[in-house]
């Protein structure tokens, strides 16, 4: 299959880890940002394949698992007012919140919707001008500039039982801000790759300049990450410090213009607060002054919101890549994709639910 | 930086649309609420029963509620009658007679119910199963999904072939007769309107005459499973909890479509965990499996029939693992319930 298979070939994938091996002489902390790509690393069992002492550190790169419970629990909030079609990718629904999840709302009778593009929403919007369509907004940059369509193209229609509740965050800074903990042990990163599809890789050079740090734009297949993680080790044994780019077939320096300046019209940035990590300046996007009649936090007055923490999960260590979900001791017991916790354990993308998928249990740490 | 991570609440008081997607939600509301009640005994979950007092008769019912009524390949006509020709043959059975039963919504049009029966009609006649017996009933507009069907199944097995879910024994061979992710990635995509569904088509079928071929085999066909609501993954963890084995497929070796790997990259799913309703998984003496290929081979609805594994001399009981293409192995797990799209 055409720009499939050839990234999954089994030959070329154990030509690359014997190259690894070839190269690594030390047991580097290399972090993968992006949820999707940790997903590929755990399902092939990747990192289990890698040299000796070498690990992979999962990031915050999951954008259902960073959402902050605050967003969450005004969806629901708003979920449940009569008239309302709240609109959300499929992921977000079994995502808890304070007191319950999307799904047990739209069995209850909540018009919850799974959509599999903002503009399936605005179409809703436009099909039913008696009902309130709030659609539930987040993700990275990659989500970003067809949210921003979105919103345009319902201003253009003049629709205005359309709105959004936005939580978009940025890359970036949550890099620096992991950079900047004294107890990061990351040593390069891998990208991610459609992130960069959209903003391309100049604003990673810095990063690199300033801490040091190799970065590789990665794709998602399995040869993507071992061709990243093979790259990322040759700057490092090299004591180079460089952004590269592995996703040639999809990543270009400058990204999309035209997407970014569909960011910029529609959203301004904005301080974020991070599930598990915190609030961090400037890391994440909101509504800019000129559209912000399509705030659904405004329209339906839902804010205020206050999370209840578990003492026990480690979300926030294992997002920051400082803990891997196997050191949580409700791992597996208290918390499972049954009965998720915290949002790693929720997302398919997330670190505990990859780790949960692919069976892993403490005693098979390699850490 | 600080971490916080909240307790949520599940709702546990009312049914989820994950309790009827054949994971472990459906597994749950059966053992915990629904065999008890019935007085369902321990004893492996089967696609068909043995109809008590007459050992070579077996008895299975189902409920079809697709949307969209109508989708490339089939529609929930043809669909009603395979589904349940279908758990019939895999207790080794030949279909005898079918019951037909209707809910149809307020508001249908005729037509549509009428195109329906007669693809019902025309599957029956080609699987060479008669309607016996059945039932119509109407709902108010709103009280059901345009139409639900449920068909019953009386069949008949084949000689010595008495497969079980809980015979998978260690060193069998693990076969599947064809394409896995035809049939969930094509209803969905129509239903949701994804574009896919030009590509592909549902691999609807009646599967008793492939199961006809490996009569033969007679007691070295241990087990057979078609793997519909939750995939292959589903059907291969039932069968190794039923069974008490460890199994082991190799990833490069389970034929996906490519259309189906691309849908199902596109929206982050599974093509393990998706629904099929065209093709079988079967657990064979290892001695039998070339035999059993062959024989698969031989029609039209096993052309495509695979090795992809094996049950292994020993392992954990109850565990599938999936050999992945780059030589790692991972844990196959039960699906949970609804499969979700991924964000991105």
């Amino acid at each position: 299959m055409k720009y499939l298979d050839e990234y999954r070939d089994p030959v070329l994938a154990r030509r690359l880890l014997d190259e690894l091996r070839q190269t690594a002489t030390r047991p580097w902390r290399i972090m993968e940002v992006c949820g999707g790509q940790t997903h590929t690393l755990v399902r092939q069992g990747i990192d289990e394949l890698l040299p000796a002492g070498m690990r992979m550190i999962h990031g915050p790169g999951c954008p259902v698992c960073v959402t902050p419970l605050e967003t969450l629990d005004r969806a629901m909030a708003v979920a449940a007012r009569p008239g309302v079609i709240l609109t959300s990718f499929g992921d977000m629904l079994r995502v808890p919140g304070t007191d319950t999840d999307l799904l047990s709302l739209r069995a209850r009778g909540a018009d919850v919707r799974v959509v599999y593009a903002p503009m399936d929403a605005v179409r809703l919007a436009a099909e039913h001008p008696d009902r309130e369509v709030v659609f539930l907004a987040v993700g990275f940059e990659t989500t970003a500039p067809a949210n921003a369509t979105a919103v345009l193209h319902a201003a253009g229609l003049g629709l205005t039982n359309f709105s959004m509740l936005v939580s978009h965050v940025l890359v970036p800074p949550a890099m620096t801000a992991l950079l900047d903990d004294p107890d990061c042990e990351v040593q390069a990163f891998l990208a991610a790759g459609h992130v960069c599809a959209v903003m391309g890789w100049r604003e990673y050079e810095p990063i690199a300049a300033r801490y040091r740090v190799p970065i590789v734009v990665t794709g998602f297949e399995p040869l993507d990450l071992l061709e990243g993680i093979l790259m990322a080790v040759r700057q490092l044994e090299s004591g180079r410090c460089e952004v590269e780019n592995q996703y040639v077939r999809a990543v270009r320096r400058y990204g999309n213009t035209k997407a970014q300046d569909a960011v910029r019209e529609v959203f301004q940035v904005t301080d974020r607060a991070w599930r598990g990590i915190g609030a961090l300046p400037d890391s994440g996007l909101e509504l800019a002054p000129r559209y912000r009649r399509f705030d659904a936090a405004r329209r339906f007055d839902v804010a205020g919101l206050c999370p209840v923490e578990d003492p026990e999960c480690i979300a926030g260590a294992v997002l920051t890549g400082a803990r891997l979900p196997t050191d949580c001791s409700a791992y597996g017991t208290r918390c499972t994709p049954r009965h998720p916790l915290g949002a790693p354990m929720v997302s398919s993308e997330g670190t505990c639910a990859a780790f949960h998928a692919a069976g892993r249990t403490p005693a098979r740490r390699t850490a | 930086m600080t971490i916080q991570c909240p307790t949520p609440h599940h709702d546990d008081e009312v049914v989820l649309l994950g309790h009827g997607a054949g994971g472990r939600l459906t597994a749950e509301l059966l053992d915990r609420l629904i065999l008890p009640a019935l007085d369902g005994g321990p004893g492996p979950m089967e696609d068909a029963a043995l109809l008590p007092g007459y050992r070579e008769l077996v008895i299975s019912t189902d409920s079809f509620v697709v949307s969209p009524l109508f989708f490339p390949g089939g529609d929930i006509g043809s669909l009603a009658v395979h589904g349940t020709v279908n758990d019939l043959a895999m207790r080794g059975a030949w279909p005898l007679a079918l019951s037909v039963s209707l809910i149809v919504e307020e508001g249908l049009p005729l037509a549509e119910l009428r195109a329906v029966l007669s693809s019902l009609g025309k599957a029956a006649q080609d699987a060479g199963v008669p309607v016996v017996t059945g039932d119509t009933k109407v709902v108010g507009r709103g009280a059901a999904d345009r139409l639900f069907i449920n068909t019953t199944g009386i069949g008949q097995r084949h000689g010595s072939l008495h497969p079980s879910a809980a015979l998978a024994r260690p060193g069998d061979a693990v076969l599947l007769s064809g394409p896995v992710g035809l049939h969930g990635t094509t209803v969905l995509s129509t239903r949701e309107g994804l574009g896919f569904e030009g590509d592909i088509a549902s691999d609807t079928r009646p599967l008793h005459r492939l199961v006809g071929t490996l009569a033969p085999l007679g007691a070295d066909v241990h087990v057979l499973r078609d793997p519909t609501r939750g995939g292959l993954a589903a059907a291969l963890n039932e069968i190794a909890r039923d069974s008490s084995v460890a199994v082991e497929i190799e990833e490069s070796a389970v034929p996906v479509p490519g259309a189906v790997a691309s849908a199902c990259d596109l929206l982050g799913l599974d093509p393990l965990v998706v629904a099929n309703e065209g093709c079988l998984v079967a657990f064979v003496s290892a001695d039998a499996a070339e035999g059993a290929l062959r024989a698969m081979r031989s029609v039209a609805e096993g052309a495509g029939a695979v090795r992809i594994g094996e049950v292994l001399p020993d392992g954990p009981a109850g565990r599938v693992t999936l050999r992945t293409l780059v030589g790692a192995r991972r844990i196959v797990e039960m699906p949970l319930g609804e499969q979700l799209p991924r964000i991105c």
